[in-house]
């Protein structure tokens, strides 16, 4: 059973080595950086040449949150469609009948969500 | 042949490790050409020529050009040989683990997918383009006449919930790169990348439901078998055939997923320079645009085995064209590999040109406009596509 994943191991792998590998040669072909001190707006953070006007650990808006949180609602609700489909033909009439009351209440929560702005972007 | 490499017989692991060094390398290879072609194609849509100045010195005072593509070589050089530039990031372990994040999870999703059919190893060394190396055919006559194995990486049940499971590690790359860098274009980038993944790959799930609930199963080499059969006894039962509307929902919502263009806000360089990796210089930067270019091939590659039948061609069956209208046609072993991985290839460099020509010929949306599309209409449509789905089935449809 686990040595079914063994190929998807050697993958990553070979592209962790490909990655690391380039990134190493790249540290090591490239010219050195001088003293940190030389040139100290090289090190400030990039923001279109001039300096920088504010803190950067600005807050984030809400609405980011909001987006999460249905993430994983709609995402849950997603999954457990998965083993549903693939059995459900087998099942026969009772799955699709169970299956169409489930969705039925999913559409509740997300006309509830909707009409709660939940979804709205401002 | 009994000989095992960590419990694996051995002819089995060497197998998987030239196919997953194989399909890698292929990966790979699309990366580079992709970042070509995006040029080329866009300089061809704008009436420009494009990258054409680059070239390696002939004999002759010419130069070898292959239209621009050197200059994509030369890049990469140009790339390599700059300074390792080390921003004065929050923390430079996560500023250098999100290259990884970003593009190891892009190259092994494709992993799950097969590019051919069934390869019979002795009866390949018969065919026409591998008979001549010497001894190989012979040894493999002799000692593994019946070996059989599948142009796949791993065959795994899971299938497609192991593509979107390798599919959202890929927002930890974007979240962990804008986090590090210090720099608040690259959080926002982060942030607006982040939310926009998650929001369609909700979609991108719903939309394939329809296909897993026909085919019955979440293994992709069965879905590949499934869409062999087919309809009336002509028409092949193609995802496309069976699933028109959640074609459209899936490479809208792929393609939000990848943060392409029309919906590449997450770096957009008019308003937040490029995004996540706006701190990243030399071949991290690149390291990132591959990636990019590699999950847009692998858009490409899911599409085309889920809608178009992966590597199959119509009609053609492992001893060769059963036609519709009862005739046969004999194709040998070897011929018939050679048809399946370029029916394969042919679609999937299909969808590649496809989605690179979206990119140049569509607008950008506005941040609301993209999260109203995700959530009030692929999400609601892909639930009703599942919903019709059902009806039809269950009224005997398929």
């Amino acid at each position: 059973m686990a040595g079914q994943y063994l190929p998807v191991l050697l993958l990553v792998i070979i592209a962790s080595f490909t990655v690391g590998l380039i990134l190493l040669l790249n540290a090591l072909l490239g010219p050195k950086a001088k003293q940190r001190n030389d040139f100290p707006s090289k090190y400030t953070p990039f923001e279109c040449g001039s300096d920088m006007l504010e803190d950067n650990n600005k807050r984030v808006s809400i609405r980011f949150y909001l987006i999460a949180l249905l993430f994983i609602l709609f995402d849950l609700e997603g999954i457990l469609l998965y083993p549903w489909a693939v059995v459900a033909r087998s099942i026969g009439t009772v799955a699709y009948i169970e299956i169409l009351i489930f969705i039925f209440f999913l559409a509740v929560a997300f006309i509830y969500a909707w009409r709660r702005n939940a979804l709205e972007w401002r | 042949m009994e000989s095992t490499f960590f419990g694996i017989n051995t002819v089995t692991f060497i197998t998987n490790l030239v196919i997953a060094g194989g399909i890698f390398g292929f990966m790979f290879t699309m990366g580079a050409v992709m970042s070509w072609s995006e040029r080329k194609q866009s300089a061809q849509l704008q009436d420009r020529i494009g990258a054409n100045r680059a070239g390696i010195p002939l004999p002759g005072g010419k130069s070898l050009k292959v239209w621009g593509f050197i200059n994509n070589i030369a890049d990469a050089i140009k790339c390599l040989v700059k300074e390792d530039f080390k921003p004065r990031a929050y923390d430079l372990f996560m500023y250098n683990l999100a290259i990884f994040f970003a593009f190891i999870p892009a190259v092994i999703s494709v992993a799950v997918i097969p590019f051919a059919g069934e390869v019979h190893l002795a009866e390949l060394f018969q065919s026409w383009y591998l008979k001549w190396i010497p001894g190989l055919p012979e040894y493999f006559a002799t000692n593994l006449p019946n070996y059989v194995f599948r142009v796949q990486v791993a065959n795994l049940n899971v299938g497609l919930l192991f593509v979107f499971a390798v599919g959202s590690i890929s927002v930890f790359g974007a979240i962990l790169a804008g986090w590090s860098s210090n720099n608040k274009f690259s959080m926002m980038g982060a942030l607006r990348a982040c939310s926009q993944m998650i929001s369609y790959e909700v979609a991108m799930g719903l939309a394939l439901l329809g296909i897993i609930f026909i085919y019955q199963t979440v293994d992709v080499w069965s879905l590949v078998q499934g869409q062999r059969e087919l309809a009336f006894g002509w028409l092949p039962k193609w995802g496309i055939v069976l699933q028109p509307f959640a074609f459209f929902l899936f490479i809208a919502s792929a393609v939000a997923e990848n943060k392409r263009m029309p919906f590449d806000l997450p770096e957009a360089e008019s308003e937040i320079i490029s995004g996540y990796y706006t701190e990243y210089s030399a071949f991290k930067m690149l390291m990132f645009m591959f990636a990019e270019f590699i999950e847009i091939c692998f858009v490409a590659i899911m599409i085309t085995t889920l809608f178009f039948g992966g590597y199959s061609v119509p009609y053609l069956m492992a001893d060769g064209f059963h036609w519709p209208w009862g005739a046969f046609t004999a194709v040998s072993h070897g011929n018939v590999v050679l048809l399946e991985l370029g029916s394969f290839l042919t679609k999937v460099f299909f969808f590649c040109f496809l989605l690179q020509q979206a990119r140049w010929s569509l607008p950008r949306f506005r941040y609301d406009q993209l999260m109203r599309l995700g959530w009030k209409y692929l999400l609601p449509l892909a639930l009703l596509n599942l919903v019709v789905t059902v009806i039809i089935v269950a009224l005997g449809g398929f």
